[in-house]
C-alpha cells in the first residue's frame, strides 16, 4: 500500500511532464499539472500514517519510506498543490500563453524531483537526485528571460552545482571510509552507513559530514553560501519562488539531517551539532542584516527562507526530541507560511507592477480581503503567535537551553526580535504609508485562482498554531532517535 | 585494500597518470585562451579515462573498461565538443578581466597543492594508510578540486567558469577511481550523464546569457545585489 501511494506521488508529476510536453496547449498543460498534484497530494497525505517504525523499502532497497521522508515528502506535496493552483492565475498574468506548455512541463519535472529525492536511499544517488532538482529549476528561474533572470539562473547554477560537488566529495570519503569496515564494494544506504559508523575512521566521517554540511548547505540556502538564494528566489515568476522556498530547501535540509544522524552515530560528540548550530546561527545573523534593509518585496521573503532555513539548522543542531521534532515541525509551518508570503509578494508584484517595497503603496485600501491574508502571513512569518512558526521556533529554543548551546538561543531570540521589527516595518510602509502621489493605484485585479491558496495555506497554520496534534508531536518526536543516536 | 598490494609498475602508472593530470589543470590556470582551457580539460579527462583502464587492468575490475571507454567518449569527446561549439558562437576567445594574473594563479595553485598534499597525509596519518598511491590521489583530488574553486572565483568568462567546475568533477572523478575503485557501477554512470545535461543546460543559458543579457562576462552579471 505505502508502495502504490508512493509511486502515485512521484509518477503523476513525471507523467503530467511528458503529457505537457506532448500536447502543447497552455490550458491542457494548466489541467495536467493541477491533477498530477492534486494526486501527488492525496497519495501523500496518508503516508505518514501508514509508516510505522520499520521503515518500508521498496526498488531492492533503493527507495526508502521512513518517518523523515514521509514527512519531508507531504511537506513537498502540499507546497507543489498550493503552487500548482496559484500557478494557474499566476502564469495568466504573463501573457505568455505560446511558452506556457513549457513551463508546466518543468514544472511537473521540478515537482517530481524534488519529491523523488527524500525516499532516495542511496547516498550517492540522493546526490544525484539533488542535482537534477537544480537542473531542471534553473530554468523555472530563467523563464521569463529578463536580463536579470538570466543573471540569476547563471548564479543559481555555478554556486549550487560548485558547492554540491563538495557534497560528492563528501559522499566519495564516506565510502571510502566505509571501504576499510565493509569491504571495497557495498551498497552505501543510510541505514548502512549509520549502523557501521560507530566503526569508521571519526577523522574521516567528520570531514565528510562538514563537506556534505557545506555542500548540501549551499543548496539549503546557510549563510554563507546563501548568495544565490535570494537571486533566484527574487527573479522566478511567483509560484517558482514558493516552491524553490517551501520544497527545495527542505528536500536538501534532509541530506544534512541525515548526514548529522551518520556524524552522531559515530560517535563525534557535540562538534556536528555545533557545526550546524554555527551555520545555522550565521544564516539568522546575515538575514537578520538584509531583511531589515531591504529594498525588494521577493527579496524580503527570500531572506526571510535564509532566516528559517537557519532556525531549521539551530533546531536540528541541537538535537533531542524537543530540537529534531520542533524543526520538523517548522519546516511543515514554514512551507504553508512562505508559499502564502510568495503568493501575496508575486499578486502585489503584478498588480502594482513593481518590485519595489517603496513603490507599493496603500495595499489594505485596494486589496482588503488579500491584503488582511498577507498581512497575517507575515505576522505568522515572523514568528508572532498564535500561528504554528510560533509554536515551533518556541520548541527549538527549549531544545537549545542546555549549557553548551545556550549562547545560540540567546543570539536567536535577539535575532528573531530584530527581523521581526524589519520585516513588519516594511509591511507597515506598505499597508499604511500615503502615497506620495508618484505611484499610483494598482493597475491590475487579480482573479480567484491567486487568493485560494493563500486561503489554502494560512488556514493550516493557524489551526497548527493553536493546536499542535498528540499524533504528530508523537510522530515527529519518534524520528528523534533515529537523528540522534550516540548523543551525549 | 587493493592499494596496499599494488605491483611497482601499477603504482608508477597510477602516478604518472594522475600528476599528469595535475599538471594539465596547472595549464588550465596559467593560461588565458579559452581553447587552451578546453584541450588541457579534454587530455586531463583523457588521463582519467587512462585511470580507470589501469585500475581495471591491475585490480581486475572489469566494469571500470566500460567507466574508461565512458569517460573518453563523454568526457574525453563529447564535453569538449560540445564547449567548443559554444566558443564557436561567442564572439569572444579569452579572458580580459582576470582578477588574478595567470603568473599569480601559478602560484597559488602551487600553495594549493602544499596544503593538499598536508591535508592528505593528515588523513593517511589517520587511517594508519601507508604513503603511497593513496596519498597521492588524495592529493591530486584536492588540489585539483581547489584549484577548479580558484578557477571560478577568479575567472569571469561564463565557459571558464563552466569548465572550472569540471575540473572540480574530474578531481573527484580520479579521486574515486583510485580509492574506490569499487563503487558501484550504476553511481558512475549516471554522474556520466548528469555532467552531460549539466552542459547541455549551460549551453542554453549562454546562449540566453548572450542575446538577453548582452554578454558572457560574469563581471557584467551585478544587477542582483542586496
Amino acid at each position: 500500500m505505502p508502495g502504490a501511494l508512493l509511486l502515485a506521488v512521484t509518477a503523476s508529476p513525471l507523467a503530467a511532464a511528458i503529457l505537457c510536453l506532448a500536447a502543447r496547449q497552455p490550458r491542457l498543460s494548466e489541467g495536467l499539472n493541477l491533477a498530477a498534484a492534486i494526486v501527488s497530494f492525496t497519495a501523500a497525505l496518508p503516508l505518514p500514517f501508514l509508516i510505522g517504525a520499520p521503515p518500508a523499502l521498496f526498488c531492492d532497497g533503493y527507495v526508502i519510506l521512513d518517518r523523515a521522508a514521509a514527512w519531508v515528502t507531504l511537506c513537498s506535496a502540499i507546497v507543489y498543490l498550493l503552487a500548482s493552483i496559484y500557478a494557474v492565475g499566476y502564469m495568466r498574468l504573463l501573457d505568455e500563453d505560446n511558452r506556457l506548455f513549457g513551463f508546466y512541463a518543468l514544472f511537473a519535472g521540478f515537482g517530481c524531483t524534488i519529491l523523488v529525492a527524500p525516499v532516495m536511499n542511496h547516498i550517492a544517488l540522493y546526490w544525484i537526485a539533488i542535482e537534477l532538482t537544480t537542473l531542471v529549476s534553473t530554468f523555472l528561474v530563467a523563464f521569463e528571460r529578463a536580463a536579470e533572470s538570466i543573471e540569476a539562473a547563471w548564479k543559481y547554477i555555478i554556486v549550487v552545482s560548485a558547492g554540491i560537488s563538495l557534497a560528492l566529495l563528501g559522499t566519495l570519503l564516506l565510502y571510502w571510509s566505509g571501504s576499510f569496515v565493509l569491504g571495497p564494494s557495498y551498497t552505501m544506504t543510510w541505514a548502512a552507513m549509520s549502523g557501521a559508523a560507530a566503526r569508521l575512521n571519526p577523522l574521516l566521517v567528520m570531514l565528510s559530514f562538514l563537506l556534505a554540511l557545506v555542500g548540501y548547505g549551499s543548496k539549503v540556502g546557510l549563510a554563507p553560501m546563501h548568495t544565490w538564494l535570494p537571486d533566484a528566489h527574487s527573479e522566478g515568476p511567483a509560484p517558482v519562488s514558493a516552491m524553490l522556498s517551501g520544497a527545495l530547501l527542505n528536500t536538501a535540509m534532509i541530506g544534512i539531517v541525515r548526514f548529522l544522524g551518520i556524524a552522531r552515530a559515530a560517535g563525534l560528540g557535540r562538534a556536528p551539532g555545533l557545526a550546524l548550530v554555527g551555520f545555522g546561527a550565521l544564516s539568522l545573523f546575515i538575514a537578520g542584516l538584509f531583511i531589515v534593509r531591504q529594498q525588494g518585496v521577493k527579496r524580503l521573503m527570500a531572506y526571510s527562507s535564509v532566516e528559517h532555513m537557519g532556525v531549521m539548522a539551530l533546531g536540528f543542531g541541537f538535537g533531542g526530541p524537543l530540537g529534531i521534532a520542533g524543526a520538523l515541525y517548522h519546516m511543515l509551518n514554514h512551507s504553508l507560511n512562505k508559499s502564502l508570503m510568495f503568493f501575496g509578494a508575486g499578486n502585489m508584484m503584478r498588480a502594482y507592477g513593481t518590485k519595489d517595497i517603496a513603490a507599493i503603496t496603500g495595499v489594505l485600501r485596494y486589496f482588503p480581503v488579500q491584503g488582511v491574508l498577507w498581512l497575517a502571513g507575515a505576522v505568522a512569518i515572523t514568528g508572532a503567535p498564535p500561528f504554528g512558526l510560533f509554536l515551533s521556533e518556541f520548541t527549538i529554543m527549549r531544545a537549545g537551553l542546555q549549557p553548551s548551546f545556550a549562547w545560540a538561543v540567546y543570539l536567536m531570540a535577539a535575532l528573531l526580535i530584530v527581523i521581526f521589527i524589519g520585516f513588519l516595518n516594511h509591511f507597515r510602509h506598505m499597508y499604511y504609508s500615503r502615497s506620495d502621489g508618484s505611484t499610483g493605484a494598482p493597475a491590475r485585479r487579480l482573479s480567484a485562482w491567486c487568493a485560494v491558496p493563500m486561503w489554502l495555506a494560512l488556514a493550516p497554520v493557524l489551526v497548527l498554531g493553536v493546536w499542535w496534534p498528540g499524533a504528530i508531536w508523537n510522530y515527529l518526536a519518534a524520528i528523534a532517535p533515529s537523528l540522534s543516536a550516540g548523543m551525549p | 585494500m587493493p592499494l596496499a598490494a599494488l605491483p611497482p609498475l601499477a603504482a608508477a602508472l597510477f602516478s604518472v597518470l594522475a600528476i599528469a593530470s595535475l599538471l594539465l589543470s596547472f595549464v588550465m590556470l596559467g593560461s588565458r585562451w579559452l581553447k587552451q582551457y578546453l584541450y588541457a580539460f579534454a587530455a586531463e579527462s583523457w588521463m582519467i579515462a587512462g585511470i580507470s583502464a589501469a585500475v581495471a587492468f591491475f585490480d581486475h575490475v572489469p566494469e571500470l573498461y566500460l567507466i574508461a571507454g565512458l569517460t573518453v567518449a563523454f568526457r574525453g569527446l563529447m564535453l569538449p565538443w560540445l564547449i567548443w561549439r559554444m566558443i564557436g558562437r561567442l564572439t569572444i576567445d579569452r579572458e580580459f578581466h582576470e582578477i588574478v594574473q595567470p603568473a599569480s594563479g601559478l602560484v597559488i595553485g602551487a600553495l594549493f597543492v602544499v596544503f593538499a598534499l598536508a591535508v592528505s597525509y593528515r588523513i593517511a596519518g589517520a587511517l594508519s594508510v601507508k604513503p603511497g598511491v593513496a596519498v597521492l590521489a588524495l592529493t591530486v583530488m584536492l588540489a585539483m578540486m581547489l584549484i577548479g574553486f580558484l578557477l571560478l572565483a577568479v575567472r569571469r568568462e561564463a565557459i571558464s567558469q563552466i569548465l572550472g567546475l569540471l575540473v572540480l568533477e574530474n578531481g573527484i572523478f580520479l579521486g574515486s577511481q583510485i580509492l574506490v575503485p569499487g563503487m558501484p557501477l550504476l553511481f558512475e554512470l549516471v554522474v556520466l550523464f548528469d555532467l552531460l545535461v549539466l552542459i547541455a543546460c549551460f549551453g542554453v543559458l549562454v546562449a540566453y546569457l548572450q542575446t538577453h543579457a548582452g554578454t558572457t562576462s560574469a563581471r557584467d552579471l551585478k544587477r542582483l545585489v542586496g
